[in-house]
């Protein structure tokens, strides 16, 4: 793991919080959609939270498929789950939504999981041989990530 | 009603979302390191091998479908529930799929993980 590649979970985490907000506050002005008037999607598209929400989660998408790229899936979703968090805070503080103890203690719980995966390693060896403890803790000292990724890309 | 609504626009979205980080990961661990190919050939090499990709168009279609579900979702419930409620459950069918499609270690340390999340989802619900 490089400094570059922390930047990009941090990237990952901060446009998928702040677009998914912005979209949430601009689907609220444009009311509810409902499937009888599908052109209130056009309408939604037109207002400038949604529209900036959309460019921020375009940058979520880029990040993401950036770690993507030298990380396992399910490594990249929970080590990037600090947006839960952040997301609260800005239902909270920005949108003034109710959010309860119990919602709290529900965003704990996924932020406690999620950190939990975050402090194993990026990219598990997909062979069968390395599932041994030994090989998994060398695993999480760090290979070189793109070496194994690049096996991968030769497999699939 | 109102919170039937909100579940089935989620479950839409979980199941989108999966279907569609299955495909963009699997996309992405063919076209390589994003990082190495840039050092070494540039970014055009990048979005070359990504366009000519046909997971990628295949997963950006599926999530394409969860994002509009979202949106949906998004205008019937709160953000703090809807949001993080579709991504954790995204997270445990990730779970699943990365191990069974990808061949992903999932190992205990990421179960631990996923069953924490589900509570964490109860949680949300309630």
């Amino acid at each position: 793991m490089t400094f570059r590649k922390y930047l990009v979970l941090a990237g990952i985490t901060v446009f998928a919080a702040a677009g998914d907000s912005m979209l949430s506050h601009g689907m609220k002005q444009t009311g509810t959609i409902s499937i009888h008037h599908l052109q209130g999607v056009i309408l939604a598209i037109l207002n400038p939270w949604v529209a900036v929400g959309i460019v921020l989660l375009l940058a979520f998408f880029a990040s993401y498929m950036n770690a993507l790229s030298w990380a396992d899936l399910t490594y990249v979703l929970p080590a990037t789950s600090l947006g839960y968090v952040l997301l609260a805070l800005v239902a909270k503080f920005a949108l003034h939504e109710q959010v309860s103890p119990l919602r709290w203690l529900g965003i704990a719980l996924i932020s406690g999981g999620v950190g939990f995966v975050a402090g194993g390693p990026a990219l598990t060896a997909q062979h069968p041989d390395e599932e041994s403890p030994i090989l998994a803790k060398e695993a999480r000292s760090g290979p070189p990530a793109h070496a194994s990724a690049a096996s991968t890309g030769a497999e699939l | 009603m109102r919170h039937l609504y909100t579940w089935s626009g989620i479950l839409v979205v979980v199941f989108f979302s999966v279907v569609g980080d299955i495909l963009i990961a699997r996309a992405m661990k063919q076209v390589g390191d994003v990082h190495a190919i840039v050092k070494h050939s540039g970014v055009w090499t990048v979005v070359g091998r990504v366009l000519s990709n046909s997971n990628f168009f295949l997963g950006v279609t599926a999530m394409a479908v969860a994002f509009f579900s979202l949106l949906f979702a998004l205008s019937w419930g709160d953000v703090s529930l809807v949001a993080p409620a579709a991504a954790s459950l995204t997270f445990i069918g990730n779970a699943f799929a990365a191990k069974i499609f990808l061949h992903e270690r999932v190992d205990r340390r990421r179960w631990i993980a996923a069953v924490l999340v589900a509570g964490g989802v109860a949680l949300l619900a309630g």
